[in-house]
């Protein structure tokens, strides 16, 4: 059987944080009593009218420049007709065929599009009690309402469930690093729906697709693309087809059950919305919106790799997982001339390391270590100071009750032996000790240096300069 | 494309995305007169439209924006007191086909 | 002496109120007393005293008439279309009986602020889908001139409770002609002005980028004092532009200096148009010339597929904007175990039957594989109505048809034809898919075909977007040179 290769595209919605809805005054608000934030607009009395929310058109303007986007010069609202009681209309105001953005980029993933429309009230079951005995009833809160979305579609870029799951989080530093939106996949301000199918590696026809929605975290998401993946291939090697369908994720044990298929096929019948004028993004809001971004994830890798010249990883890293960036930036800042890719070594490497020890590897910025104080002690092993062994110890210290590295180096005694005469004679008393490595270093075993080395270590608690202790053990030998 | 008769299953079918019931005489009706007033629209196919741009606002505004400024919502209780079912401060509905 | 009072007109009750000359409260009580013997069912509800006239906020009671309010103490009969807080508000239609809005619409606020008073909310046709206000589910109002005949519609509450002197000026809404073509039928002055020109905000949405709140009046100062306090650009409605300079108040004595053209396609080569309504329309036409006007016959090629434009793009608006009714939020339900159910038994129940026929016409022109046919092109024909009426006023200070082809017809008469209905809006439609403003005066009487009493006939002048100060100027003029009377008409 050949190989299968996945074809993925996801289609994001990001609730901004505006103060007031998309289309009405009212305060958008998540989990205060139902129906406590409403009027007659986001209810769909007769004769209210919408209004547009100029700030969700700035914020909107944000993404799409972050996300590499041409911003057509005029764009217009349609409403998308279905019933459904989260819709306080039977319509929902959203942009169809004239859309805020299109054609963007972020990563290696193209954008198709991102546009702006309003979010639906939020229904609960609630089982048998309905007002016809024996019926199920649901309840419908309009808090959720009308609070401004940008939907964003991707082209189906994505070959596999991890590749979804990173671009997925690079996508929400980058919206999170713009201030519009919480960007909280457990909260539902970030919802990411993704369309999947398969195809024999190296084709490019593409396969009937399946739509999964309900996946509300990141570890959710590349499960259920997972999933469906395995289920796909499983039927296609089994003879059978991929029926097109929409795959509810149940996140407490991974299944996806098919949405049952609507007894009508949608017809959206989309028109413009008489009820509001064109959007004509001004070349003042263009510039706001282009001035208004702060560094984002890609470029910053770039600038990671070419111009500290950090490796891949680290790069990555820092510049993907924002909380280790705006520490590691953070760090640099109070670095006081300590070269950054010192720094960024302490960061990424012993500092992830000593925080997932201690289970805090989520927020190094909620840790007792400072950015400052990191920095600090990577500045006293760059200046020789202390060891690098010691500053491993510091930083134990500093993870685990915070303070000053060098009132640490002080009080613990781990600053650096720089008497060379004091060190020579620790050096000769390893020699003596330990005669069989020794003797392999006299013969050209090089490799044997280092249980001399490691002996010199441990006698002075890592206070010695490993290259100054392999340099005179050669002298010796 | 413009066809002037519609049938009855079509009717059938846009009565039920318009949530409308028809009865069974209402549905012959509405297809005969629908049919009527279809064969009188369309003699807009007659005319030559190419390159003719649609019409959906008549006067020519744009960005007629709000500032993100919130105001007071309604109280609960004078919305609810409108609603068919209230129930625990939400509207209830019957539940949609499980 | 009440009978007297009922005589005044706005123009004139207000200067007497403002003047001390006339108690408020007793003009006020003359007309509650008149609305209350309302045998054309013009109105759904009448207010009880003032105390319910003044709604919230902008209340106005006798003491407070304020002199500098323009319309200090004048009560108006407000179509049902507008929601008025706490006040029934039905739309005509049963399935908002009992809906009482939580606020208020614009163009009623404004009316307030500037003193009216809500006397009564007027009949219609049900949410204004109709030309003969048979389509009311609430019953028909009928026409003052000949109770067995139509007031025409939608807006045929307000102007049957203005012909009928039961309120001594009206508020209604036009989409296709609901304004002008009832005012017509029944003898007064009904305007619709410029697309954007009053709020939309809390007026029940019929065609949305059609529909415009206008003034039915006894004559054109009333009609102008009405437009001039509701007009304005309001935030609630980002299709509202207000008129640039506002409305003053019409002078003009004579039309020198001004043309006029005539389309051929709505006057001399349209079909349907009654002997006797011609006749009218042409002695006016002379009226304009002897007032130093210049007459000439002009074209609008694309007017003629009005109709066809205006039956798609209305209900294709309408079928959306009547989807919010569906049993969930307010207003009527019906019982049902499950969801689909409750909303299409609700919907069956609630609407009537033209209801029902534009909703589907609209879901049908919308619906997948169908847009570019119906509604796209009827976009397209729109452009092209408009840029004919462009083109005319280039040339042209107004255009003038008649505004109805037809006198008043007997109740049940068109009913059963849905087309020969739509067809009373031929000369009426083209002006609001422009935008442009349009009014209708009484310009004389005539017999309706077949013979009978006579019956009142309108005049319609249309002119370019934002002239409607200069429209009502003109309008003025040649309603003075008419001097149409009641003579004969309704007491
Ligand atoms: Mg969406
Ligand atoms: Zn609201």
């Amino acid at each position: 059987m050949s190989e299968f290769e996945a074809v993925i595209g996801l289609e994001i919605h990001v609730q901004l944080s505006t103060r007031t809805k998309m289309f009405c005054g009212c305060e958008p608000s998540f989990g205060d009593e139902p129906n406590t934030h409403t009027c007659p607009v986001c209810l769909g009395h007769p004769g209210s009218l919408p209004t547009t929310n100029e700030q969700a058109i700035r914020y909107a303007l944000m993404i799409a420049a972050a996300l590499e986007c041409e911003v057509p010069p005029r764009s217009i609202f349609h409403r998308k007709q279905y019933f459904y009681p989260d819709q306080a209309k039977n319509y929902q105001i959203s942009q169809y065929d004239e859309p805020l953005a299109v054609n963007g980029r972020l990563g290696d993933v193209r954008i198709e599009r991102a546009h702006l429309e309003e979010d639906t009230a939020k229904m609960i079951h609630v089982g048998e009690s309905g007002r016809i005995h024996g019926s199920g009833a649901s309840l419908v809160d309009f808090n959720r309402a009308g609070t401004p979305l940008v939907e964003i579609v991707t082209e189906p870029d994505l070959r596999s469930a991890q590749q979804v799951r990173d671009w997925a989080q690079l996508l929400r530093t980058t919206i999170r690093q713009l201030g519009v939106s919480d960007v909280n996949m457990e909260e539902g301000s970030l919802r990411v729906d993704a369309n999947v199918s398969i195809r024999p590696a190296g084709s490019d026809r593409l396969g009937t697709k399946t739509e999964l929605k309900n996946m509300n975290s990141f570890r959710f998401l590349e499960r259920g693309i997972e999933a469906e993946l395995e289920r796909q291939r499983g039927l296609v090697e089994g003879g059978e087809r991929v029926v097109q369908d929409t795959l509810h994720f149940h996140p407490e044990d991974g299944s996806l059950t098919p949405l049952r298929s609507k007894e009508y096929a949608h017809d959206y019948r989309y028109f413009p919305e008489p009820d509001l004028v064109p959007v004509v993004p001004t070349e003042e809001m263009l510039r706001g919106a282009r001035e208004s971004l702060p560094e984002l994830p890609a470029h910053r890798r770039e600038r990671y790799l070419n111009e500290i010249g950090l490796n891949e990883e680290a790069a990555t890293m820092l510049a993907f997982q924002s909380e280790y960036g705006e520490y590691f930036e953070r760090a640099v800042a109070a670095g006081d001339g300590t070269p950054a890719k010192s720094i960024a070594n302490w960061v990424t490497g012993e500092l992830v390391a000593t925080l997932r020890q201690a289970g805090a590897e989520e927020d190094p910025l909620a840790s007792k270590a400072t950015p400052e104080a990191v920095a600090a002690l990577a500045g006293l092993v760059e200046a020789k100071t202390i060891s690098h062994g010691a500053g491993k110890q510091v930083l134990t210290r500093l993870v685990e009750e915070g303070g000053d590295p060098a009132e640490i180096v002080e009080r613990e005694g781990l600053a650096q032996i720089s008497d060379t005469s004091e060190l020579e004679k620790i050096v000769d008393r390893a020699i003596e000790a330990e005669t069989e490595a020794a003797e392999q270093v006299r013969q050209g075993n090089e490799k044997a240096i280092g249980r001399l080395v490691g002996a010199v270590m441990k006698e002075t608690k890592g206070r010695a300069d490993g290259g100054a202790v392999t340099r005179l053990i050669k002298e010796r030998l | 494309m413009i066809r002037g008769m519609i049938e009855r299953e079509q009717v059938e079918h846009v009565a039920r995305l318009a949530r409308l019931k028809l009865a069974e005489e209402e549905l012959e009706r509405m297809a005969g007169e629908l049919s009527g007033i279809l064969e009188h629209v369309d003699r807009i196919s007659e005319l030559d439209l190419d390159g003719v741009e649609p019409t959906s606002h008549v006067i020519a505004l744009e960005n007629v924006l709000r500032p993100d400024e919130p105001r007071p919502s309604w109280s609960r209780e004078e919305m609810l007191e409108r609603a068919p079912d209230p129930a625990s401060g939400s509207f209830r509905v019957p539940s949609p086909q499980a | 002496m009440s009978e007297e009072l009922l005589d005044l007109t706005v123009a004139q009750a207000s200067e007497r109120i403002r003047s001390g000359e006339l108690a408020a409260d007793e003009y006020f009580d003359a007309y509650r007393e008149a609305a209350a013997g309302d045998s054309l069912n013009a109105l759904l509800w009448r207010a009880d005293d003032v105390g319910q006239a003044d709604l919230e906020g902008t209340r106005a009671s006798r003491d407070e008439v304020d002199a500098e309010r323009p319309l200090a103490g004048i009560p108006v009969a407000v179509k049902d279309i507008f929601c008025t807080e706490g006040v029934p508000t039905t739309a005509g239609s049963r399935i908002l009986e009992g809906y009482r809005p939580p606020y208020t619409s614009t163009a009623v606020r404004r009316l307030r602020q500037a003193g009216a008073r809500v006397l009564g909310k007027a009949n219609m046709d049900e949410f204004a889908m109709g030309s003969s206000n048979e389509n009311s589910g609430y019953g028909p109002a009928l026409n003052p001139w000949d109770s067995g005949r139509v007031p025409g519609g939608s807006s045929g509450g307000s102007a049957a409770a203005v012909a009928g002197r039961l309120a001594p000026c009206a508020i209604g809404t036009d989409t296709g002609g609901s304004i002008r073509q009832p005012a017509a039928l029944c003898g007064i002055v009904g305007m619709k002005p410029t697309y954007g020109a009053v709020s939309r905000y809390g007026m029940i949405a019929f065609a949305s980028s059609l529909d415009q709140c206008g003034p039915l009046a006894r004559n054109v100062t009333d009609a102008a004092l009405l437009l001039r306090a509701m007009e304005g650009r309001d935030p609630c409605d980002s299709t509202s532009t207000g008129i640039e300079g506002g409305i003053g108040l019409p002078s003009r004595e004579d039309l020198e200096g001004l043309s006029f053209g005539v389309p051929k396609e709505l006057a001399s080569e349209a079909e349907g148009i009654e002997t006797g309504v011609r006749e009218v329309f042409e002695r006016t036409v002379a009226r304009i010339e002897e007032l130093g006007g210049e007459v000439a016959e002009t074209e609008l090629p694309h007017a003629p597929h009005g109709i066809s434009a205006y039956y798609v793009l209305a209900p294709a608006e309408a079928s959306a904007n009547l989807a919010r009714f569906d049993g969930v939020r307010y207003g009527l339900r019906v019982d049902a175990e499950e969801l689909t159910e409750m909303y299409e038994e609700t919907r069956a129940k609630g609407f009537g039957p033209e209801v029902k026929r534009r909703i589907m016409l609209g879901t049908y022109a919308l619906s997948s594989g169908y847009y570019e046919a119906y509604y796209g092109r009827a976009q397209r024909v729109r452009t092209k109505i408009a840029e004919d009426f462009s083109k005319a006023f280039e040339r042209f200070d107004f255009v003038v048809t008649p505004t109805s082809p037809t006198v008043a017809f007997k109740l049940g008469e068109r009913t059963d034809d849905p087309l020969a209905m739509y067809l009373s809006d031929y000369c009426t439609v083209p002006m609001p898919l422009a935008g442009i403003p349009a009014i209708s005066i009484p310009a004389g009487t005539a017999q309706p075909e077949g013979g009978g009493t006579e019956l009142p006939v309108g005049f319609q002048i249309a002119g370019p977007a934002f002239s409607d100060a200069a429209m009502l100027d003109t309008a003025h003029a040649l309603e003075r040179a008419i001097g149409f009377s009641r003579n004969g008409g309704p007491n």
